[in-house]
């Protein structure tokens, strides 16, 4: 393909909601500008774009910017950015609403972002565990946190490689001041799709239940300046305290009483210090890896620092 | 944001300090509001965090039990008061045979005696059984934090900072001396097998 035509293409992308205009109309008046009054391509296409942004009364910022820029999800920071990505559908979630048709997490090498595509676009479904270049989608920020969204321009090329995806942990400092509710052995809704935490034998979707019994931590890491909260799974939780599953069960079924569980893991975690590792979810770090603080490292140089204010 | 309250961070702060402070306020009229104690460095502290040495705990109570444990950092004595409304403290204190490192998370009280002075204590959530290693991660981590509060303390857009002047007179560098022992006595403890120093009475 030549350089032309991907520009004629990008051009009519950017239109393709605005005007009626083929590419090979946007292609011959680029040649005519290219070939025949030597303007460089980069010029031509400003031209070109110029007299589509007249015909539709539009101004220039209400253009997808043309050429978006290809990046990592991990470098994804601001809103409303054009940008090009070679992700693998990471993970499909159920859509929360009518007018999506598909939601779920790309990944590549800098970690995950969650993506978004509307029934209006009327893309190809993405699969999952596929790997795609996916052209032209568009950033966008809630509260903090970034997402992409498919659109009418999108293209979607599928890889015959595929892409890694990285991980995107981050790493928590603090001491382990508070165990909540909800921590220790717990019992989930058996629906596979649902897994809810049961309260007093009910699910809030499916009732009451025959719950199956999990062993999960909710821990609040605080190093003075902030909180973090934090959740170590059936396997983090067994590592940190040396309770697992079938110890915790054990525990519960000789005290009649689940909370004996909790407990004997507050006692043994409460106001240690630890650094944890994992993705963070919601307003949650999910524990993959940590270890246990001890000892004051970095003593001599807060002496220095003491010494000199 | 969420909607959720966020949780009070727990501050780290000598005895020393700890002890000289007296104001406590509200920073809004709901009377769940949470209360806030100023230290005397210049922060609002509506929870602490605090590791040191049990060296004695009493049950103080006259109708029922009401423990009391004096918890010991390099610069000086924290109390620490437990009773049936922090049933797991309470019963942590009962059952620690002192001396022993402890943590404790919980909320700065105050309380007026019969001649003026404030007493300042801590009302436990938690007390729990920690490592020698913790006990100094947490003066390093102390000294860290209070050399925070004194550099800010002269800000102008500090207002706790304000407030701590306005509240309080006292000599903000006798805090920055008692970082300077209690990281020298981090490296005493080191060779001299962990000896603690004498406690301010």
């Amino acid at each position: 393909m030549s350089d032309v035509r991907t520009h004629a293409e990008e051009i009519s992308a950017q239109f393709s909601d605005h005007l009626d205009v083929s590419v090979d109309e946007i292609e011959s008046e680029l040649r005519t500008l290219v070939d025949d009054y030597s303007v460089p391509l980069e010029e031509a296409r400003r031209s070109v774009t110029s007299s589509y942004l007249d015909d539709a009364g539009m101004d220039r910022d209400e253009l997808a910017p043309g050429g978006s820029e290809s990046t990592v999800v991990g470098e994804i920071d601001t809103d409303e950015q054009w940008v090009d990505l070679e992700v693998q559908v990471a993970d499909l979630w159920e859509p929360g609403h009518d007018s999506i048709s598909q939601v779920g997490l790309l990944g590549d090498e800098s970690g995950t972002i969650k993506f978004v595509a509307f029934d209006t676009s009327e893309l190809p479904e993405l699969a999952e565990g596929a790997s795609y270049a996916l052209g032209n989608v568009v950033t966008d920020e809630y509260e903090g946190d970034y997402s992409v969204k498919l659109n009418r321009t999108t293209t979607i090329e599928e890889l015959d490689r595929e892409v890694e995806v990285g991980d995107d942990g981050v790493a928590v400092e603090g001491a382990l001041v508070d165990l909540q509710s909800g921590s220790g052995l717990i019992k989930r809704c058996p629906d596979e799709e649902c897994t809810r935490v049961l309260q007093n034998g009910r699910c809030s979707e499916h009732g009451q239940v025959d719950g199956s019994f999990d062993l999960r931590l909710k821990a609040v890491l605080d190093d003075g300046d902030r909180v973090q909260e934090v959740i170590f799974d059936e396997a983090a939780t067994a590592s940190l305290t040396g309770i697992d599953l079938a110890e915790a069960k054990q525990m519960a079924q000789d005290a009649l009483d689940t909370t004996v569980v909790e407990e004997e893991i507050a006692a043994r975690v409460t106001g240690r210090y630890y650094r944890v590792y994992g993705p963070e979810f919601r307003r949650y770090v999910l524990v993959d890896e940590f270890e246990e603080l001890d000892g004051a490292a970095s003593a001599e140089e807060t002496l220095i620092r003491a010494r000199s204010i | 944001m969420s909607g959720v309250p966020s949780r009070e961070v727990a501050r780290r702060v000598f005895a020393a300090e700890y002890n000289d402070g007296s104001h406590t306020f509200k920073e809004s009229d709901d009377e769940r509001a949470p209360l806030y104690y100023l230290l005397p460095t210049g922060e609002r502290a509506n929870r602490v965090f605090l590791v040191g040495t049990l060296t004695e705990t009493e049950d103080v109570g006259e109708d029922s039990e009401y423990w009391r444990g004096r918890i010991v950092d390099p610069t000086g004595t924290f109390f620490a008061y437990a009773g049936q409304y922090q049933p797991e403290a309470a019963a942590a204190l009962r059952d620690l045979s002192s001396p022993a490192y402890v943590a404790v998370v919980g909320k700065p009280r105050t309380y007026e005696t019969d001649d003026g002075t404030v007493n300042v204590s801590v009302r436990p959530e938690s007390i729990s059984e920690v490592s020698a290693g913790a006990r100094d991660r947490w003066v390093a981590e102390t000294a860290e934090r209070t050399l925070d509060r004194i550099e800010a303390y002269d800000d102008e857009a500090n207002e706790y900072g304000r407030m701590a002047r306005e509240r309080y007179d006292l000599e903000i560098d006798q805090y920055r001396e008692a970082v300077v022992a209690a990281l020298k006595s981090l490296e005493q403890g080191d060779e001299l097998g962990g000896q603690e120093t004498e406690p301010p009475a």
